[in-house]
């Protein structure tokens, strides 16, 4: 890695950990310490490293400046003692000396805990995706909001709104109990799948963040794979969903990051790699009776990702997305499984499906339609691409639809 | 939106028949489709229950009868709830119902809304 890289890179990978590290020793009460201290410790060394080169152990190094901020806040800092002191954990006050520990474990179990705090059902949705991109995932402020396609300050509300939601619901940071985990675990699994699709359905047009926003969601879920405690079918089955979408990453944008749809897509650049992993962990998600709507997505995304385009793979998805909407409408789903149909029992009996699903101010329900309407009637088509560009929210997505209707 | 009850009802006559594999498949797909196009209308409120035929009847003075039973003359297969702007559209989503094909029936019914 170049030199000039690496800084983003750590702070990238080690914010979180010192950021997570810090607040299971001091607590939530003290998320915006912990957040100045680990923002200071990369300011140090951005300026260290730029006058003195890197040093030999640039990981080792962030730690023990973490160490030593955070001791030096405990031993001098006057209004931390006032503010700080009452408020800090009695084993902490039997032992001011504790030692902020960065070891490997008690990174992973920090982090493991810090997820399953952020995603209390107490903090909005909104809040949950925007804190974990924030302390989990150490995204800045402006790479949220482009994500979002919303602007800093939108951002910056939400993680106040959070952060306070946190401290004044005294949200604790530790893993629940063993009984507990299967029950809140769904929760965190929520916010995660959210976070992937954020990345992979996002319009905005920076195709590089996206695809970051998926691997730390990977990422994350990887740690809840891992861990003997909190892996279950659900969470082996949202990693399978992960990686089949994932395999496709490299083949569903175009270098101006404009998406490139599933039939017209260059299947050499499918993953094998990942898909394989995909497979592994449906598998393994099939231990059990457990149908959650995690395994009928991973079983469509699986389907995707087999690349003989048979009357069996469309049936199977077809069946997948029936049980799926059963269990949990979407109206991305609706109009997927219309799509669905269409590949078996033709355009005609689609266009029946399609127009009584009542999304009549979704963009994509045009878009299905104008495709399902191109050789049947064209007039019909070019309609409802029309009304698709009204409804369309970004410009990318109006660009692709412009393409679709030169293309009637 | 007012939700209905849809009950299923099939000729017991009709349940005689054997059907082929091929058959039996083909239906378990006509009835996923049918609810899978309910739910893509965000219509579906529950996937309900298909019932056995196995069954008693209960009647006053202890008296304890097995099923089939004598009273009606098809048997009642299983339940869906749904949503619907109306008594008419409900009528309409079951004409699609599988059950119609071998026979069957289905009755709809508005749900009284609690509490209200």
């Amino acid at each position: 890695m170049k030199e000039n890289e690496l800084l983003p890179h750590l702070f990238r990978t080690e914010y979180r950990k010192i950021i997570s590290v810090l607040v299971r020793h001091y607590g939530f009460e003290q998320l915006s310490v912990a957040e100045d201290i680990a923002s200071d410790t990369f300011l140090i060394a951005a300026e260290t490293w730029g006058i003195k080169g890197l040093p030999e152990h640039p990981v080792a190094w962030l730690y023990t400046v973490a160490k030593n901020k955070s001791r030096d806040l405990l031993r001098r800092n006057a209004v931390f003692n006032e503010k700080l002191r009452p408020a800090l954990k009695a084993e902490l006050l039997a032992n001011p000396e504790t030692d902020i520990d960065l070891s490997e474990e008690n990174i992973k179990d920090s982090q493991l805990q810090m997820m399953f705090a952020l995603s209390d059902p107490v903090l909005s949705i909104e809040s949950q995706v925007a804190l974990t991109l924030r302390i989990l995932c150490g995204f800045g402020i402006d790479e949220i909001a482009d994500a979002f396609l919303t602007n800093r300050e939108t951002i910056n509300k939400r993680l106040f709104r959070g952060k306070e939601k946190l401290r004044t619901a005294h949200i604790k940071i530790g893993l629940p109990a063993a009984e507990e985990i299967n029950k809140r675990i769904d929760a965190v699994l929520t916010s995660l799948y959210l976070l992937f699709n954020e990345g992979y359905y996002s319009s905005s047009q920076n195709s590089v963040l996206r695809k970051d926003f998926c691997l730390e969601a990977m990422r994350l879920t990887g740690l809840l794979v891992e861990n003997e405690q909190t892996n279950n079918p659900r969470v082996d089955a949202l990693f399978a969903l992960m990686c089949f979408h994932a395999s496709r990453f490299d083949a569903r944008t175009n270098e101006n990051g404009e998406i490139i749809r599933y039939d017209d897509q260059n299947t050499e650049l499918w993953n094998d790699e990942l898909i394989s992993t995909g497979h592994y962990y449906l598998n393994k998600a099939s231990r059990g009776k457990e149908l959650s709507r995690f395994h009928l997505e991973a079983g469509i995304a699986y389907w995707h990702t087999t690349k003989n385009d048979s009357r069996e793979k469309w049936e199977n998805i077809l069946q997948l997305y029936n049980q799926l909407l059963c269990i949990s409408y979407s109206p991305v789903g609706a109009l997927n499984r219309t799509y669905a149909l269409s590949r078996i029992y033709g355009k005609q009996a689609a266009i029946l499906e399609a127009e009584k699903l009542g999304l009549a101010k979704n963009h994509l329900y045009h878009v299905l339609l104008g495709w399902l309407y191109t050789g049947v009637d064209q007039d019909k088509a070019k309609e409802h691409l029309n009304q698709a560009l009204i409804y369309a929210k970004t410009e990318t997505e109006r660009i692709g639809i412009r393409k679709e209707l030169a293309q009637v | 939106m007012n939700e209905f009850l849809l009950i299923f009802r099939r000729d017991l006559q009709s349940s005689e028949m054997q059907p082929s594999p091929e058959q039996l498949q083909n239906m378990m797909k006509k009835w996923q489709n049918w609810m899978g196009g309910i739910a893509a209308r965000n219509k579906l409120v529950s996937s309900g229950n298909r019932l056995s035929n196995e069954g008693k009847v209960v009647k006053p003075g202890d008296v304890v009868t097995n099923g089939p039973y004598v009273e009606i003359k098809e048997l009642i297969g299983g339940y869906i709830m749904i949503s619907a702007e109306s008594l008419e559209e409900a009528a309409e989503i079951s004409k699609g119902c599988p059950i119609l094909t071998v026979g069957g029936s289905v009755e709809v019914r508005a749900v009284i809304p609690m509490g209200t």
